[in-house]
């Protein structure tokens, strides 16, 4: 399906040129993508051995591809994933003593440090980075889905400190039957953005005071931003029922 | 309080909008009123959703770029700023300087062109009919220059990931000065008919009123942050495009309320002013573009990056599977966020302050829904 959305945005300029070569297969595969546009160049980076030993194992179906990705091009070595740094210092030092158990990584990318930890560990170390490090301001909450993961969804909360002017990235990862504790009773702001994170990828927030859809109607069926929902999909039956019209597109 | 009322008044639940004209846009407010008195408000929004990060997802870097100026399309040069910021982070690019100056310039002028929009239609919702000619006179003076300088007033897709397509016209440089000259009495002109005003007063001051701490608590950022008195401006905090070489303030006030809003606002406009003169007086010669692959494929990985919009904090958060479309754009908006606060401004207020009160927000609904 995606692929026959492609022809609509025909080749406006030298970039998209390129692009059809590499994307079809990649769309329908997801699987596929990493190895089959891995580009030259980033490939001392992605050797570099930052990422703790938790990544490796938490996406296996990723490091097969690469595999065969070698006997075409054989300088590829590393499995493709982030090339982070670790993120060291004194808020690093103090979360690591109150939450070793919970979390798993602390990285850097790009100057944007964040931490991965494991579901339980998100509502308290919320508290704690707000009640004691001031992290004051809830940026975001947002989500990405991976459908090759065994844990499909990565939900994200951008802080901010005002007192200490950092921004910070709390991740966890995890499957579309759990429930993240909602963030509302620590930040107003998590009430919408949560519920747009619910709409979106159908991920609910356990002790949300409205867990409903927000931008999409409530009866919608169906959640577009995960990878399976194609770009043209809609719910039809809604569309028929609501607007008496055939299709959307 | 139901039942403290004089006539023993029943609740009622009155709908307003999507087609009201003072919700900008199609903004739906579901309000619980006691009388006159609001109880409690619901926002129902998404009517203009076009899922827009999931086009990002098929589209590549390149043609994302000119969907970023349709969500909030009276800021429409900010949104692309923040757009090939973001991507120019994840691609380690690096901007020319003259670049950087021009879009200082163009991202100034366009948040004057924001606010007086913004004037113009907050003053006509409180019942100030005159403002809003005088400030789409302005605004038309800014727009002719983004004409002039792309080819398009609204939706201008000035900026690409690396620097500029086009370098200035002839005369950039005198039309920015020109317009600042002529530009500065107007706003006094405006301050004039409004910051006085008895009525205007009436209407706005403790109106809506939003402390700090419900400010950081609601996300909310952007001049309503800044009228409840936290001096936080991103492009002091953490400056980008150079905001860093400039000479500007922070406009504050205290009260958090309708009126210091739009005292903030109109102090911003004389800063942007302020901004666009030092920029065009050191506006360096050189190249427009950095060097940016034809086929733009930053290394796999995710950034953060955020601007300080005329709205607010506007992010984009980019997740790259280094290929040549981005595997997730998430999309901060400012006036999405700032809206949600909307409920807690609206308890205890009076119908016809509903009305201040969403201007004062200064939403887009384009963003909002995107």
């Amino acid at each position: 399906m995606p692929d026959e959305e492609k022809p609509v945005g025909g080749p406006a300029s030298s970039d998209d040129k390129a692009a059809p070569e590499s994307k079809p297969a990649a769309e329908s595969k997801p699987v596929d993508k990493p190895p089959a546009d891995k580009p030259a160049g980033e490939k001392p980076v992605a050797a570099a051995d930052a990422a703790p030993a938790e990544k490796p194992a938490a996406k296996p179906p990723a490091e097969k591809p690469a595999a065969k990705a070698e006997g075409e091009k054989p300088a590829a070595k590393a499995p493709p994933r982030m090339a982070t740094t670790p993120w060291d210092g004194p808020l690093v030092d103090r979360l690591r003593e109150r939450f070793s158990a919970e979390i798993t990584e602390f990285s850097s990318y790009l100057g944007d440090s964040f931490l991965v930890t494991n579901l339980p560990g998100v509502f308290p170390i919320l508290q704690y980075l707000k009640a004691d490090e001031g992290f004051d301001y809830l940026v975001d909450v947002t989500a990405v889905h991976y459908p090759e993961k065994e844990k499909p969804f990565e939900v994200v909360w951008i802080l901010y400190s005002h007192p200490h002017n950092v921004r910070i990235r709390v991740k966890t990862a995890v499957v579309e039957s759990e429930t993240p504790r909602s963030a509302d009773s620590l930040y107003a702001t998590a009430n919408w953005l949560e519920r747009e994170v619910y709409d979106m990828f159908g991920i609910a927030f356990a002790e949300h005071p409205n867990m409903t859809r927000i931008l999409l109607p409530d009866e919608w069926q169906g959640y577009p931003l995960r990878k399976d929902y194609s770009i043209i999909q809609q719910d039809q039956d809604w569309v028929r029922e609501n607007l008496n019209i055939e299709s959307a597109q | 309080m139901p039942e403290a009322t004089f006539l023993d008044s029943n609740e009622l639940v009155l709908n307003m909008g999507p087609q009201h004209p003072s919700t900008h846009g199609v903004l739906r407010v579901i309000l619980k009123l006691d009388g006159e008195k609001v109880l409690g408000t619901e926002c129902v929004i998404g009517y203009l959703h076009r899922g827009v990060e999931k086009i990002a997802e098929n589209r590549t870097y390149t043609m994302f770029n000119p969907y970023v100026d349709r969500m909030d399309y009276v800021a429409a040069v900010s949104n692309g700023l923040g757009y090939c910021l973001a991507a120019e982070k994840l691609g380690a690019v690096e901007i020319p300087e003259r670049a950087q100056v021009v879009r200082v310039i163009l991202t100034e002028l366009n948040r004057i062109s924001s606010h007086l929009l913004w004037l113009g239609t907050h003053a006509l919702d409180i019942g100030a009919i005159t403002p809003v000619f005088y400030c789409f006179r302005e605004r038309e003076e800014v727009l002719k220059i983004f004409e002039k300088y792309c080819g398009a007033r609204l939706t201008t897709h000035a900026f690409r990931i690396g620097g500029l397509q086009y370098d200035t016209y002839d005369n950039f440089e005198q039309d920015c000065l020109k317009f600042c000259d002529w530009f500065l009495p107007k706003v006094d002109e405006y301050e004039e008919l409004l910051t006085t005003n008895r009525i205007w007063v009436a209407r706005t001051k403790g109106i809506g009123i939003l402390n700090i701490e419900d400010c950081k608590s609601y996300g909310v950022t952007g001049p309503v942050i800044r009228a409840a008195g936290l001096e936080w401006d991103l492009r002091k905090a953490q400056p980008y495009s150079g905001y860093e070489n400039y000479d500007f303030d922070i406009p504050t006030a205290q009260n958090g309320d309708t009126y210091d809003r739009y005292i903030v606002r109109m102090q911003e406009m004389r800063q942007s002013a302020r901004i666009i003169r030092q920029a065009v007086g050191k506006l360096p010669s050189g190249a427009i573009r950095g060097k940016v692959a034809k086929v733009f494929k930053p290394a796999i990985g995710e950034a953060y990056q955020s601007i300080e919009a005329p709205k607010g904090e506007l992010g984009y958060f980019i997740v790259s599977d280094g290929s040549t479309q981005p595997y997730r754009l998430r999309v901060r908006p400012p006036s999405f966020v700032n809206l949600c606060a909307l409920d807690r401004m609206c308890r205890g207020a009076l119908i016809a302050d509903v009305v201040a009160i969403i201007g004062t927000i200064d939403i887009v609904l384009g963003e909002v829904d995107r």
